[in-house]
């Protein structure tokens, strides 16, 4: 483990707490970051999709969902597309930023999903939906954990390709091409957006599981006592 | 690295690295109402300067086969105002002007003239619905051509007899694939679609595309950008 570890000594009682730096500046800066222009993205989406909510023809026009005025952002669907072509750029920096800061700074490896991290993948599922016992905890991230992060930031290249796709069919056509086509790139963009929120419910639901001390680390990168420096 | 600190000094350094995420506080300038305007129209801009970027001249929208054609009645007749504004078709002349040499009234017949182009390329409308269209005309850069106009001069400005209005960089008016459209599926351009001329410009979104087209004009500045434009929507919405 590469994170930075403290004590912390109490003068009262003399008991000792342990806390690990987990998230560095940089992942805690990208992350709320980007939680805010993913917020708009979906958002500012949603306002665009109204405008034709459909995949099919336009005659005869079938909805797919009457996505509700209260949540999308920019009031029509001209608004919803300044939102968007303003915030992608935020979303777009944002990701090259955390990628660019993962790697050069080697920070990746706490939390990209390797072949050695497969088989502790099963554990962890069945003591998160089966009841059965909790794997040892030895690093940050669990195998699970990783999986997630890992796939969700593919996820959100994918979603920047298949948005460029739809933005500038032809300008990148190969792009769009390899996607099927416009009509299909605005699908996948579609579709890669509601993985995204999958994604995002079900970090949501662990946050709030996982109590006060574990959300907080992404505030100030510190957490107390983590289960995996148990010793 | 290991050290023992006490709890107050863990708290003030926990404040301090939550201090450092305050730079993330800066979007929030945009649910500042006085701000927000002025922030997604530089957004906007940015995303424009871009688009102009990456426009590249030489590259041609796809073009599909017979068999992909959307038909005809099912090609979406988007007017932002009425489908039929009554236009003369006989005494219709295109009235040019600006930075051209030959500004005057043209016929239809003079369009006509210059070599006529069929392609079967893709609309896509803004909405975000899209067609595939057979579209004849006249390679707008032919006629600039004719009429003499000053290529280096930055647009190229339409108003329609709808009261339609639309503007096209001097880079996608030259493009081969820009034309003044006059025939829909090999026949005359119907009213609803534009009758008797319109623009049909694969490499960009469907509202650039004016239609019953009545004047144009080779100019470098712009009082008004576009019906859709000046209200809110992207200028250079190129594909």
């Amino acid at each position: 483990m590469s994170e930075a570890v403290i004590e912390i000594e109490s003068p009262k009682t003399g008991e000792v707490e342990a806390a690990v730096y987990e998230h560095p500046w940089a992942v805690r800066f990208a992350h709320w970051l980007n939680a805010v222009s993913l917020l708009v993205m979906v958002g500012s989406g949603f306002q665009i999709f109204r405008a034709f909510p459909s995949f099919g023809a336009k005659i005869p026009q079938q909805d797919l969902l009457h996505w509700p005025k209260a949540f999308a952002l920019g009031g029509w669907l001209g608004g919803g597309l300044q939102w968007h072509l303003t915030f992608m750029w935020i979303y777009i920096a944002t990701g090259l930023f955390y990628l660019g800061y993962q790697i050069f700074s080697r920070n990746y490896r706490q939390v990209l999903f390797t072949p050695g991290d497969v088989r502790g993948v099963w554990p962890m599922v069945r003591y998160y939906f089966f009841f059965a016992p909790k794997p040892m905890a030895r690093e940050v991230y669990n195998p699970l954990q990783k999986l997630a992060y890992t796939s969700v930031v593919g996820l959100g290249v994918l979603s920047v390709l298949t948005g460029l796709a739809v933005w500038k069919p032809v300008q990148f056509s190969w792009l769009a091409w390899m996607m099927g086509g416009f009509h299909w790139a605005r699908i996948w963009h579609f579709a890669v957006m509601w993985a995204i929120l999958f994604f995002l419910l079900g970090h949501l639901v662990m946050v709030v599981l996982h109590g006060w001390n574990n959300f907080t680390s992404m505030l100030t990168g510190w957490k107390k006592n983590p289960d995996y420096l148990e010793r | 690295m290991e050290a023992r600190i006490d709890p107050r000094k863990f708290k003030k350094v926990s404040r301090r690295e939550l201090l450092k995420l305050a730079p993330v506080l800066a979007v929030g300038a945009f649910a500042i109402p006085k701000l927000q305007e002025p922030l997604l129209k530089a957004g906007l801009g940015f995303s424009d300067w871009a688009s102009a970027l990456l426009f590249r001249s030489q590259h041609l929208a796809t073009t599909f086969t017979e068999s992909e054609l959307t038909p005809l009645e099912k090609f979406p007749i988007n007017g932002y105002d009425v489908e039929d504004p009554g236009v003369d078709l006989e005494a219709w002349t295109l009235t040019v002007s600006g930075a051209i040499q030959k500004p005057g009234e043209y016929k239809l017949a003079q369009v006509q003239s210059l070599p006529r182009v069929r392609q079967n390329t893709r609309h896509v409308c803004v909405e975000g619905w899209d067609v595939i269209g057979r579209f004849g005309g006249a390679r707008l850069s032919d006629f600039l051509h004719m009429i003499g106009a000053d290529a280096t001069a930055r647009f190229v400005y339409v108003e329609c007899a709808d009261d339609y209005y639309e503007s096209l960089d001097m880079a996608t008016a030259l493009h081969s694939q820009t034309l003044l459209c006059y025939e829909m599926y090999d026949q005359p351009l119907t009213r609803e679609h534009g009758a008797p001329l319109r623009l049909q410009i694969p490499t960009k979104i469907g509202y650039k595309q004016a239609k019953y087209l009545t004047s144009l004009k080779v100019t470098n500045v712009l009082d008004r950008v576009g019906y859709w434009e000046d209200q809110g929507y992207s200028s250079f919405y190129s594909l």
